[in-house]
């Protein structure tokens, strides 16, 4: 397993070989720094953590900084692991969009937008009620939720209203449509979690 | 610049032909049938040109055989070999919605000049 992180550019359209229109993201991805190397007799499992986006030194609480300063690498941002890492590397190395190459597959994993409380029409799927036919106000509410003297309460997990969003995701199977190495880019198939400037990690 | 449209600027054709809503085109569009392509070609009416950028589609409207067919293509895509413009027509909004409701005589499209 490899991987990178990276921020989401935006959305565009891509034409392949055969002509075939398709959706795509834009995601800058990398160069990363390995701050850690995690080893199976040290910490009990083989990882690496990268580093993205060098932050301002004066922002770091003390114990980052400390992580930071005994790496020998600028403070980053944002810092992830990676488990097995495919690739040799030790700290202070660079990962780039390099380790990936065109036509692969990868999984992406972000966050999600945040959609606050939604309900059950936008966060599970619900049909809601008839439009027409005399109906009011339940266009969308989520019809009945349980039987009555017996169970008599509702069962555990009942799928209603709530937060729904801001949650970790990740879409796999996405084909790498180009990498732009001089400019550390990639464009991917399809779409990816998160609003535009989101970081997300591009799992090889 | 945008970097999304640096990335996929190489996908963008370099010349498209001048035309727009009202002009009666030819689109010269490879099929592959099998293992063998072909020219296609779509001959009508341009009713609309939407979008920006490589997202710009246009669309053309034909009578094939008393049926209306519509076809919407996109303007960038590598299938489209070419583009005739025809005739320029004569017209006065953008989009021609309105020719679908319309028949014979009436859905004709007086010629610029």
């Amino acid at each position: 397993m490899s991987g990178l992180l990276g921020k989401k550019i935006g959305m565009t359209r891509f034409f392949d070989d055969s002509g075939a229109s398709m959706g795509a993201t834009l995601i800058q991805a990398g160069p990363c720094t390995v701050v850690q190397v995690k080893t199976p007799d040290k910490d009990g499992y083989s990882a690496v953590q990268l580093g993205f986006i060098e932050q301002k030194p004066k922002r770091l609480t003390r114990p980052l900084a400390g992580h930071f300063k005994k790496a020998q690498v600028p403070p980053f941002r944002f810092l992830r692991e990676f488990r097995d890492y495919g690739h040799d590397v030790k700290i202070g190395d660079k990962v780039s969009v390099d380790i990936f190459q065109e036509g692969h597959r990868v999984k992406i994993a972000g966050r999600t937008k945040g959609r606050g409380f939604a309900g059950v029409v936008k966060r599970h799927g619900f049909h809601g009620g008839p439009k027409t036919h005399g109906q009011s106000d339940r266009h969308r509410a989520p019809g009945s939720i349980g039987q009555s003297a017996y169970p008599k309460r509702v069962l555990k997990g009942m799928r209603m209203a709530g937060r729904y969003g801001n949650e970790r995701n990740t879409v796999r199977n996405l084909r790498i449509l180009k990498i732009y190495q001089d400019r550390n880019m990639l464009l991917v198939e399809g779409s990816i979690p998160g609003a535009r400037n989101g970081i997300v990690e591009i799992i090889g | 610049m945008d970097p999304l449209k640096v990335a996929i600027a190489d996908q963008m054709k370099a010349e498209i032909p001048d035309f727009s809503a009202g002009d009666d085109v030819e689109v010269h569009y490879s099929v592959v049938e099998g293992d063998k392509e072909r020219v296609q070609i779509f001959k009508g009416l341009v009713i609309q040109r939407r979008g920006s950028g490589i997202n710009e589609t246009f669309t053309v409207r034909k009578m094939s055989s008393g049926v209306g067919v519509e076809r919407v293509f996109p303007l960038h895509s590598p299938r489209i070999a070419k583009i005739n413009c025809v005739r320029r027509g004569k017209v006065r909004r953008a989009k021609l919605y309105y020719i679908r409701n319309l028949r014979g005589k009436a859905a004709r499209i007086e010629e610029k000049r």
